[in-house]
C-alpha cells in the first residue's frame, strides 16, 4: 500500500514511530499481568502509572481521574449511561444533547429514551454549532445531564463546550463532552474547562485502536461499566492494555505539545483546498469556516453521490470519507449533515478530508489535481446534475 | 463492504454511458432523496434494441448494474429484455454486497420503464406486456 495519500484522519490514524517505539517492550519481553505481584507484573503496573501520570498532566488534570477504556465508544458509553443513572436516582431524568452527536453517544440516548428518560436534541444549525441560549432554554428542574461534544466528527465545527459547561456547573447538571476529534486539533486543559467527564480515544491521535479514556471529574461517582476485576480503582474492569496505554500516554503529549505546530503546518493546506474547491461549480462548504478545527474540511458536490466519488479518489490512491447514505450503511445520509439543515441530495454527495500532521503539500496539490476531473466525470453521467443545470 | 472484481471494472469504465438522441424510449427510476437516480435511453428497431445508453447518480454499485444491465440487452429483442432479472444483473456482476442488491432491482427497473414508454409512445399500452413497474423508490429499498 505504498503511495497512499491518506486524508481520512478523522476516521482513524497512523501509528506513529515514537508510539511503536514507546509500546514496543510492552509488546516484547514486558508482557506481565499488571495485577500480578513478581517483578515482570509489576513492570507494567508501573508502566500504566506513568502513562496515567503524564496523561494527566498533559491534560492538566489529577491522575485519579483517569480512567482507561477500550476507546472513545466505550468512554461515552459510560458517561452516559453512568451519568444518567446518577441523574436518575435524584429523580431527574431529563438530558439535554445535540442532534449531531457521535452514534456512541446519539444511540445510547436514544435506549435511555425507551427507559423513561426525556432527551432534548439542540439544533446545530447550517454552520454546525450549538447555541448555549438554545441549551439554557432547552434546562428544565429534572435536567441532569448535559452531553455535547466539543468538536463534530464529520463537520470539524467547534462546540462551545467551556460556556456549556459554566452554564452546566451553575445549573448543578453534569456535563459530559466528547472529544474524541478535538484532542491534538485545539488545546484541551481540564483545569480550565468544566466538563465533568470527557471522552478520548487513542487511534484518532496516532496511538493504536482499542485504548482510550474517559476523564471522571472526583466529584462524580459512577458505577463501573464494565465489572469483574478491580483494574482501574474496581470502576472498570479487565486486564489492561499495556502496550496500548503506553502508547497513548506518548500519543496525548505529543498531540498536546503539538496543537500550534500542527496548526501552523495545516492552516496553508485547509486554505488551499478551500480556495481551489469552492471555485468548482455547485459546490456547498458544510459547517462554519472559521469555528472548526483546521485538519477538517467538508463539501458537498450538487449531482455527485459520495460513494462514486470516494470509489474513484480511491482509484487515484486517495483515501476520503462521505456522508452519502451508501457508506453510512443506512437509508438516509448522514445525521450531522442533515441537521446542518442540507437536502438529502446535497448530503449524498459529500466529501470529508480530514488531514494530519503528516499530510503534506504535494498530497494536498495531488487531490486537487485529480478531484475536479472526477467531479466531472461523475456528473457528466448523473441526469441529476442535468436536471441542476437546467433549473439555474 | 467489498465489491466484486467485475463490479469495480465495470464502475472504473462503465458501458454505454450518455444519451440517444430521439431515443424511442426512455425510463428513470429512482429519486435523488434515496441518493440514486437510473435514466435508460433505447433506440429500437423491429423490436430489436440496437442501442441503449444510461445516465446514473448513484453509488459504485448504482454504475456498474447500469452498465452491465445495458450490456445484457444491447442487440436483444424487447421480449428478451424483459426477461432480465435484477438476479441476473447481481450474478453477472458476480455479486453484489446485501445493502447493494435494490441497485440490481432498480437496474432491472430501468429497463422495463424505458420499454413501457416505448409503448406507450406508440399508442400502446405497456401494462399487459410489461407489466406494473414501481417506477420510484419508496424508502424501504435499503434494508
Amino acid at each position: 500500500m505504498n503511495n497512499i495519500i491518506y486524508l481520512d484522519n478523522a476516521a482513524t490514524t497512523r501509528i506513529s514511530p515514537t508510539v511503536r517505539d514507546a509500546m514496543e517492550p510492552y509488546l516484547d519481553n514486558l508482557y506481565g499481568n499488571a495485577s500480578s505481584l513478581y517483578s515482570l507484573g509489576r513492570e507494567s503496573a508501573k508502566a500504566i502509572h506513568k502513562a496515567r501520570a503524564d496523561i494527566a498532566e498533559a491534560l492538566h488534570c489529577d491522575l485519579r481521574e483517569i480512567y482507561f477504556t477500550s476507546g472513545g465508544s466505550e468512554s461515552s458509553n459510560w458517561a452516559v449511561k453512568g451519568a444518567a443513572a446518577l441523574a436518575a436516582k435524584q429523580g431527574k431524568r431529563h438530558i439535554i444533547s445535540s442532534q449531531f452527536e457521535h452514534h456512541a453517544v446519539l444511540h445510547v440516548l436514544q435506549g435511555l429514551e425507551s427507559f423513561g428518560f426525556e432527551v432534548t436534541f439542540l439544533p446545530v444549525y447550517e454552520n454546525g454549532v450549538v447555541r448555549v441560549s438554545d441549551l439554557e432554554a432547552a434546562i428544565r428542574p429534572d435536567t441532569g445531564l448535559v452531553t455535547i461534544m466539543q468538536v463534530n466528527n464529520e463537520t470539524g465545527t467547534i462546540q462551545p463546550v467551556s460556556d456549556i459547561g459554566a452554564v452546566c456547573k451553575e445549573r448543578g447538571i453534569i456535563f459530559h463532552t466528547d472529544a474524541v476529534q478535538a484532542l491534538g486539533n485545539i488545546p484541551l486543559d481540564l483545569s480550565e474547562q468544566s466538563a465533568d467527564l470527557l471522552s478520548l480515544s487513542g487511534h484518532k491521535i496516532h496511538a493504536p485502536k482499542g485504548v482510550g479514556l474517559l476523564y471522571v471529574n472526583k466529584k462524580i461517582r459512577l458505577a463501573p461499566f464494565i465489572e469483574g476485576g478491580a483494574q482501574e480503582s474496581g470502576r472498570r474492569a479487565g486486564t489492561e492494555n499495556v502496550a496500548g496505554i503506553v502508547g497513548f500516554a506518548k500519543a496525548v503529549q505529543e498531540a498536546v505539545s503539538g496543537v500550534e505546530s500542527k496548526r501552523r503546518k495545516l492552516l496553508p493546506l485547509h486554505e488551499k483546498l478551500y480556495r481551489e474547491i469552492t471555485k468548482l461549480e455547485k459546490v456547498h462548504f458544510n459547517g462554519s469556516p472559521e469555528q472548526r478545527v483546521i485538519n477538517n474540511l467538508n463539501f458537498s458536490f450538487e449531482g455527485v453521490e459520495g460513494e462514486s466519488l470516494l470509489l474513484m479518489l480511491d482509484m487515484e490512491g486517495i483515501c476520503c470519507s462521505s456522508g452519502s447514505a451508501c457508506t453510512s450503511g443506512s437509508l438516509d445520509p448522514s445525521h450531522v449533515l442533515l441537521a446542518l439543515g442540507l437536502p438529502h441530495e446535497v448530503a449524498h454527495g459529500s466529501l470529508r478530508i480530514s488531514m494530519s500532521g503528516y499530510t503534506t503539500e504535494a498530497e494536498i496539490d495531488r487531490l486537487l489535481e485529480v478531484l475536479p476531473g472526477i467531479i466531472e466525470k461523475l456528473r457528466a453521467m448523473s441526469p441529476l446534475w442535468e436536471r441542476i443545470k437546467n433549473r439555474s | 463492504m467489498i465489491y466484486s472484481e467485475k463490479v469495480m471494472e465495470h464502475f472504473a469504465a462503465p458501458h454505454n454511458v450518455g444519451e440517444i438522441e430521439n431515443a424511442d424510449g426512455i425510463g428513470e427510476v429512482g429519486n435523488e432523496k434515496c441518493g440514486d437516480i437510473m435514466k435508460m435511453y433505447l433506440k429500437i428497431n423491429a423490436g430489436i434494441i440496437e442501442d441503449v445508453k444510461f445516465k446514473t447518480f448513484g453509488c459504485g454499485a448504482a454504475i456498474a448494474t447500469s452498465s452491465i444491465a445495458t450490456d445484457m440487452i444491447k442487440g436483444k429483442s424487447i421480449e428478451e429484455a424483459l426477461k432480465l432479472s435484477n438476479k441476473a444483473v447481481v450474478e453477472a456482476l458476480e455479486g453484489l454486497p446485501p445493502a447493494k442488491i435494490h441497485c440490481s432491482v432498480l437496474a432491472e427497473e430501468a429497463v422495463k420503464t424505458a420499454i413501457a414508454d416505448y409503448y406507450r409512445r406508440q399508442g400502446i399500452d405497456p401494462e399487459p406486456i410489461v407489466g406494473k413497474i414501481e417506477s420510484h423508490c419508496h424508502g424501504d429499498c435499503h434494508p
